[in-house]
């Protein structure tokens, strides 16, 4: 709780890469972003009545994982996203209507047992993925690949200039706080919002200010729209078939589960 | 109570730890996971979900010029950052700001919802915070449903508030509010089509639209005072206040008695319509039925086999024509806040492209 405010700080968008390099982390960006959609799309559709489909998506999670050199320890804490659904999950089976099962003298919903470990199952395996993405690849890199994905630009320069932005946006947080705080402020209850809303007011426009005339340096420096694409190059067909490799044992484990 | 998380951030400590990865609560409405919703409704959602980022592309890129991309950008940060700091609500539930109502007032409706929009992607895609496959229905209802719901009362209660800052406030704070309660009834209404498991829909509407109320409470005071202090410091910023000149936002900051008494009644009646029905006979929701222990009889197969509307309306807890009047009336108002809200920006797109 007290993470005190260096820490507090960290946890941008630049600390969200772990440094390594692994096959995953050298796999062009654009292929892991298409194979990180299609493992998930296949992990969403396996009906959940087949348990041992869901074994085969973790399994392929997991050896990514370990693939990727991602410490058990940073996806655990990226997993706690999740945590507020997975007590979601829990309620389920005491809500659900329809039969219901005895589990240790307990009526339960058979259904809303089912519900729960499909939004359990689907949900830790998809944000494992997601996570697997943003662990081996660096913000500017999926950028890039959104562009070569034929993101719309509009959309892309605003994710972009968001990134970028974060952080920024954040200590100048801080150094408000500690302006606010070394003029005894010390909010606690809902009367005392105002403070805090105008400085977030205040916090907008100072970032505004700023932005643009980033933005005009930028654009005096020649600066189109788009960050320019160095690497003329197209993704190595390597690239994709290895990138492949995930969504295609899911889609067998999907595809069989449907059939069986 | 609502303050102490953000107060935290701006006030003396931080609560989180390190904000960006360590969450510890999150209302269900928001950054659903995968598998929350059956397949079809995802794959539905994400189709209006495109259709409206399309739309919103192509209008608003006539007026994202290069000037305004980085404002946008500036603002999915801005939203971004606020979406990272949950408050307490009750008990055991947290919200946070969602933004879309303040992103529409700030740039407009289209760009809001974009800025939104770009904003729930990127928390799937790089923070695992909701699923991939869930971004369509958790963009329609954190960014197109709060952005162009909030526009268009934002829009109609502009008429009546007085032509000044406090009127642009006053306005921004309700809108604020009801873009949440619609966000959670959007929700609601999606789970009746789609629902991963056999919760009756009066059980998910009356819990999420109450907890809303209450996180719109305070998506209501922030918004309201974020948007004050953009206009008391560049009123051109404001896209919502741009009909307002310099001397009539500088005019007498008071708010008015019509619009206290307006925003009150207002709020009195969203309370009394729509959470009373529910909030009364199940003082809270996912409780109460947990305590009576699945009492619907219902005798059917799994969801998957009865995902349809009035399966679901239906299901059990006595009232089911109120329910399905209900599900019905939330989702005719979804439709027409929505819709008013298009109809305003186009408009509103139309005569700025003519003056």
């Amino acid at each position: 709780m007290a993470g005190g405010h260096v820490e507090g700080r960290v946890g941008g968008v630049g600390h969200l890469v772990v440094h390594g390099h692994s096959p995953v982390h050298r796999l062009a960006p654009e292929a892991k972003v298409v194979a990180t959609f299609a493992f998930v799309i296949c992990v969403a559709l396996t009906p959940r009545e087949q348990i041992w489909a869901f074994g085969v998506h973790a399994a392929v999670a997991i050896s990514i994982v370990a693939l990727a050199g991602v410490p058990t320890r940073v996806l655990l804490a990226r997993l706690a996203v999740i945590i507020p659904f997975l007590t979601f999950a829990v309620l389920v089976p005491f809500v659900a209507g329809g039969e219901e099962v005895d589990v240790l003298g307990v009526g339960l919903s058979r259904d809303g047992l089912w519900g729960a470990w499909n939004v359990a199952a689907k949900a830790s395996i998809g944000a494992t993925a997601s996570i697997i993405l943003s662990a081996t690849t660096s913000v500017p890199e999926i950028l890039k690949a959104l562009t070569r994905l034929r993101v719309p630009r509009v959309l892309v320069s605003i994710m972009s200039f968001m990134m970028r932005y974060l952080d920024l946006l954040v200590d100048q947080l801080g150094r408000m706080r500690t302006s606010m705080t070394a003029r005894c402020h010390d909010p606690r209850w809902l009367w005392q919002a105002k403070p805090i809303a105008s400085s977030a007011g205040a916090l907008f426009v100072r970032s505004y200010e700023r932005g643009e005339r980033v933005h005009q340096a930028m654009l005096s420096r020649g600066f189109s729209g788009t960050m320019p694409d160095t690497e003329e190059r197209a993704t190595p067909g390597a690239d994709w078939a290895r990138a492949a490799l995930p969504p295609v044992v899911a889609l067998a484990a999907l595809l069989s589960a449907v059939v069986l | 109570m609502y303050c102490e998380r953000i107060a935290g951030v701006i006030g003396c400590h931080y609560v989180e730890g390190r904000p960006f990865d360590t969450e510890s609560h999150r209302m269900i409405a928001m950054h659903a996971p995968d598998g929350f919703l059956e397949a079809p409704v995802a794959l539905a959602t994400a189709v209006i979900a495109l259709v409206f980022v399309a739309l919103a592309l192509r209008v608003s890129g006539r007026e994202l010029g290069d000037r305004q991309v980085p404002l946008a950008g500036i603002a999915a940060a801005f939203i971004f950052a606020a979406q990272m700091f949950n408050f307490p609500v009750a008990a055991g539930t947290t919200g946070h700001l969602m933004g879309g109502a303040l992103a529409a007032i700030l740039l407009g409706p289209w760009v809001g919802s974009l800025v939104v929009t770009v904003v729930v992607v990127v928390q799937a895609l790089l923070f695992a915070d909701g699923g991939l496959t869930a971004l369509g229905y958790n963009v329609i209802n954190m960014a197109t449903v709060t952005a162009f719901g909030g526009w268009a009362v934002f829009r109609l209660l502009r008429r009546v508030m007085p032509r000044n800052a406090a009127g642009v406030m006053g306005a921004t704070a309700i809108a604020a509010l009801v873009s949440v309660v619609l966000s959670a009834a959007a929700f609601s209404v999606q789970w009746l089509f789609g629902a991963s498991a056999e919760v009756p829909f009066d059980t998910v509407f009356g819990a999420m639209v109450g907890v809303h109320v209450l996180i719109g409470v305070g998506e209501a005071i922030i918004s309201a005072l974020a948007v004050g202090a953009v206009l008391a410091a560049r009123p051109d910023l404001v896209t919502g206040a741009s009909d307002l000149d310099a001397a009539q936002l500088s005019a007498e900051r008071r708010v008015g008695r019509r619009t206290f008494v307006f925003g009150g009644l207002f709020v009195a009646v969203v309370f009394a319509t729509v959470v009373s029905q529910f909030a009364v006979d199940n003082p809270d929701g996912l409780e109460k039925v947990a305590i009576d222990e699945g009492f619907i009889e219902a005798g059917r197969d799994h969801a998957l086999d009865s995902s349809i509307f009035s399966d679901y309306a239906t299901s059990g807890v006595g009232n089911e024509t109120l329910s399905l009047a209900v599900a019905g009336v939330s989702g005719v108002l979804i439709t027409l806040l929505v819709g008013l809200g298009l109809i305003s920006a186009a408009r509103q797109g139309r005569g700025r492209a003519g003056a």
